[in-house]
C-alpha cells in the first residue's frame, strides 16, 4: 500500500482510571506495527500538553469536575473523530456511584469537623477544578462520533477498531469483541 | 527545611506558572509556580485537582463486591487495590488463606509488580533518563524511543506484556479481573496455563537484570546529577516480612528515620492508625500522612521502591539481593534519598517479582487445593499491601447484613505527597530559581514527580474520613497547642 499521511490521535483520561489505556497497551508488540501508521498528539504517552488538529480523540473517564469540561471540549473541537472510550466514558461508570449522594453534604462530612473544632477544611484553592454535582458521560456535553463499549474494553477491540479505521471502513467491532463488563 | 516554598507571603504580587497537566504520570495532577519579579521562586505545589468519593460511595454495598469495585480506583495497579480489600475482607470472614490461595494471590501481585514497574521504566520514564531532562517535547516520548532504541522499547513491552499475562491467567483479565474473592481466590492454575507462563519467564529474568544494569549505568554515568536532583532527606516507610526481608504482599510495619536508624518494627497493619496520621491542605484533594509518633513537621516519610530497598534487611532472591548489594555499596552503605535512585531501585524489585514469578511457578500448590478458607466473622478489616508505588492500606467496616458502613483508604501515592512538594521544590531552587522559565527547565519538575512514578488516580478517591489538625496559635503566630480530631482512635 502506498504509504501516506499518519493519522494523528490524542487521548487523554478525564475522571477514569487509566485503564482503558493500559488496555490499549495491552495491543503489546503490535503498537511497533501502529505506529509506522499513527502520531500522537496531546495524550499522557507524550508531553504535549494541549490538543491541536487531530483526526481522531480517544477520551476514557467521564466527567466530574470544570475541568473535564474544558478539555473535552478542546479534543471535540480539535479531533475530525471523537471516540468514547470505555464504561466512564459512556455512561459515567464507577465514579457516578456518587451521584446518588449529595456532594455539598459529602464535602461538608469529610473536611469539616464532627466536632465543630476547627473552623472547616474543604479544599478551595482556586487552582482546584470545582467539582459538578454529579458525574456525566461524554455524550451529555459534546458530540460523540463512536463509543467502545467494555471496563476497560479489551485491546483487541481497541486494535480491530483502529485497523478499520487505518484501513478506510467504518469501524465495526462485531461479534466477541463487545463486551459490557 | 519542610515546608518552605510551601506557601508564599504576597500571592498576588507574584507571576504564576503552572504545569498542567503533568504528563507521562498516571492520573490528574498540576504544579504551579509563583515567582517575583526577579524570577524567584516563591511557591511550588503539587496540586492534586480531582475526587471521586470511592470510600463514600461503596457504603451500603455488599463486602463482597468490594474487591472488584476498588480497583477501578486504578487501571495500573487494579490488583494491588484489588488484593488489599481481598486481604481486608479475610478478616471479616476470618479466613486464613489456604496455600493454593495465598501463592495464586502472589503471583498475581508479582506480576503487577513487573508490568507496572515495566510501564514505568519504558514507556513513560526513560526518555528523559536516555535523551536528557531538556530534550525536545517531541522526542520525550515511547514513539522516540522505540525509533532511537528499538531494542530496549521492545523488551520493555514484553516485560509489561509477560507481567499483564501472569494477571490475566491469574484474574480472568488483564485490567480489572476477578481472582482474589474473600477468604481466597476463585481459580487455581491448570497445567497449561502454568507451562504457558514458564516458557518465558527466564527470558523475563533476563531482561529485567539488563534493565537493572540501564539504570545503574545511567545512575553511575552522572552521578552528581543523580544523586544531587531534588534531593531531601526524609523518614521511609514500608512492610517487611517477618524475618526482615522485602515481602511485597505480606508482613509488617517497618519505619526508618532519615539516617536509617529503626523508628518502628514489627508495626501491627491492623493497627496502622496507631502509627500514621494525616493532614489536610486546602490546596490539594490529597491529603499529607504523617508519622504520628514525630508529627506533622518531621514525621513525613517516602513510600515505593527507593524506602522498600532500604527498609529491609535482605533480598530473598539471588540475582534481586546481588543487584541491592550493588546498590548499597554504590552509596557506602549510607541511606540514599535522591528521588532518581527510585529508578534503580524499582528495576531491582521488578528483579525481584520475574524472580518470584519464577519460584512460584514450580511450586504445585497453584494447581489446586482448598480455594478458600472462612472462619468467625469480625466487622472490621484490613488490608496493607505493598504496590508498585508504595504502602496501600485499606481499612473496612461491615455489619451484621454484610454491608459496608465504613472505608478508610491511604493510597502509596498519598504517602509520598510531602516527599513529591519537597522533591520538586528542591528542584525549583536549583534549576528554576531567578532564571528565565522555559519549557526544558519545567521538564527538570516532572523528571522529579515522575521518579516517584505517582499514581494520581489512586490519589484521587477521598471522600471518606479526613482527619483534622487544629492549632491554637498566640498572636506573634507562635503555635501554642495542637490537637488532632480522632487521636489514636480507629479511623473506621
Amino acid at each position: 500500500m502506498k504509504p501516506s499521511r499518519k493519522l494523528r490521535v490524542a487521548t487523554t483520561s478525564l475522571a477514569g482510571c487509566f485503564g482503558c489505556h493500559m488496555s490499549f497497551l495491552d495491543i503489546d508488540e503490535r503498537l511497533f506495527a501502529l505506529l509506522d501508521r499513527i502520531e500522537f498528539d496531546r495524550s499522557p504517552l507524550t508531553d504535549i500538553k494541549h490538543c491541536g488538529a487531530c483526526d481522531v480523540g480517544f477520551i476514557e473517564g467521564g466527567i466530574c469536575n470544570a475541568e473535564n469540561v474544558h478539555v473535552l471540549r478542546e479534543f471535540r473541537s480539535h479531533c475530525k473523530i471523537l471516540v468514547a472510550v470505555g464504561a466512564c466514558a459512556i455512561n459515567g461508570g464507577l465514579p457516578a456511584q456518587r451521584n446518588h449522594l449529595d456532594l455539598g453534604a459529602c464535602l461538608q462530612e469529610v473536611y469539616e469537623t464532627e466536632l465543630g473544632l476547627a473552623s472547616g477544611g474543604i479544599p478551595n484553592d482556586p487552582e482546584l477544578p470545582l467539582p459538578l454535582d454529579k458525574v456525566h458521560p461524554l455524550h451529555e456535553v459534546v458530540k460523540i462520533d463512536y463509543f467502545l463499549p467494555g471496563c476497560p474494553p479489551s485491546a483487541d477491540a481497541i486494535w480491530k477498531f483502529l485497523s478499520d479505521l487505518l484501513a478506510g471502513r467504518t469501524p465495526q467491532l462485531g461479534h466477541g469483541l463487545i463486551q459490557y463488563d | 527545611m519542610s515546608f518552605e516554598l510551601e506557601t508564599a507571603a504576597h500571592p498576588e504580587q507574584l507571576k504564576r506558572v503552572a504545569i498542567d497537566p503533568l504528563s507521562r504520570v498516571e492520573g490528574h495532577g498540576k504544579v504551579t509556580l509563583l515567582l517575583d519579579e526577579d524570577g524567584h521562586v516563591q511557591q511550588v505545589r503539587l496540586h492534586i485537582v480531582e475526587f471521586r468519593g470511592f470510600e463514600k460511595f461503596i457504603q451500603g454495598r455488599p463486602y463482597w463486591e468490594v474487591p472488584v469495585m476498588v480497583q477501578r480506583l486504578c487501571g495500573i495497579c487494579p490488583v494491588s487495590h484489588h488484593l488489599a480489600a481481598a486481604k481486608a475482607m479475610d478478616m471479616i470472614v476470618g479466613g486464613r488463606l489456604t496455600p493454593t490461595a495465598e501463592k495464586i494471590r502472589r503471583l498475581m501481585h508479582h506480576g503487577q509488580i513487573l508490568q507496572s514497574h515495566a510501564l514505568h521504566f519504558f514507556h513513560l520514564a526513560s526518555p528523559d533518563l536516555l535523551f536528557g531532562f531538556d530534550s525536545e517535547v517531541a522526542r520525550r516520548n515511547v514513539v522516540a524511543l522505540a525509533a532511537e532504541h528499538p531494542e530496549i522499547a521492545r523488551k520493555g513491552v514484553l516485560l509489561r506484556k509477560y507481567g499483564q499475562e501472569v494477571i490475566r491467567v491469574t484474574a480472568g483479565k488483564r485490567v480489572h479481573g476477578t481472582g482474589a474473592i474473600p477468604g481466597g481466590v476463585n481459580k487455581s492454575l491448570t497445567a497449561e496455563e502454568r507451562s504457558y507462563l514458564q516458557e518465558d519467564v527466564y527470558r523475563v529474568i533476563a531482561w529485567s537484570r539488563e534493565a537493572v544494569e540501564i539504570a545503574r549505568r545511567l545512575h553511575e554515568s552522572n552521578r552528581a546529577l543523580y544523586d544531587g536532583f531534588g534531593r531531601f532527606a526524609s523518614s521511609m516507610l514500608s512492610i517487611v516480612a517477618p524475618d526482615g526481608s522485602l515481602d511485597l504482599y505480606d508482613g509488617h510495619l517497618r519505619a526508618r528515620d532519615a539516617d536509617g536508624q529503626i523508628l518502628v518494627d514489627r508495626g501491627d497493619c491492623s493497627r496502622y492508625w496507631e502509627l500514621i496520621f494525616e493532614e489536610v491542605k486546602p490546596w490539594s484533594y490529597m491529603k499529607f500522612p504523617f508519622l504520628r509518633a514525630l508529627g506533622p513537621e518531621a514525621g513525613w516519610y517516602k513510600v515505593g521502591p527507593l524506602a522498600r530497598v532500604q527498609n529491609c534487611d535482605r533480598i530473598n532472591t539471588p540475582l534481586a539481593a546481588a543487584a541491592r548489594r550493588d546498590f548499597l555499596e554504590a552509596s557506602g552503605g549510607r541511606p540514599v534519598h535522591s528521588p532518581l535512585a527510585y529508578h534503580w531501585t524499582r528495576m531491582i524489585e521488578m528483579l525481584f517479582a520475574a524472580e518470584t514469578i519464577k519460584d512460584l511457578l514450580h511450586d504445585d500448590d497453584l494447581l489446586g487445593g482448598e480455594l478458600v478458607a472462612l472462619g468467625e466473622r469480625s466487622e472490621r478489616g484490613v488490608g496493607i499491601i505493598e504496590a508498585p508505588r508504595g504502602t496501600l492500606i485499606h481499612h473496612y467496616r461491615v455489619d451484621e447484613h454484610d454491608q459496608i458502613t465504613r472505608a478508610n483508604l491511604i493510597v502509596s501515592t498519598t504517602h509520598n505527597n510531602q516527599a513529591m512538594n519537597e522533591a520538586i521544590r528542591q528542584v525549583a531552587r536549583t534549576y528554576l530559581d531567578g532564571r528565565r522559565i522555559t519549557e526544558p527547565l519545567l521538564n527538570h519538575i516532572e523528571v522529579a514527580i515522575r521518579a516517584f512514578d505517582p499514581c494520581l488516580s489512586c490519589a484521587t478517591h477521598a471522600l471518606g474520613q479526613m482527619p483534622l489538625a487544629v492549632e491554637l496559635v498566640d498572636a506573634a503566630g507562635t503555635v501554642v497547642d495542637r490537637r488532632l480530631r480522632g487521636d489514636a482512635a480507629p479511623p473506621c
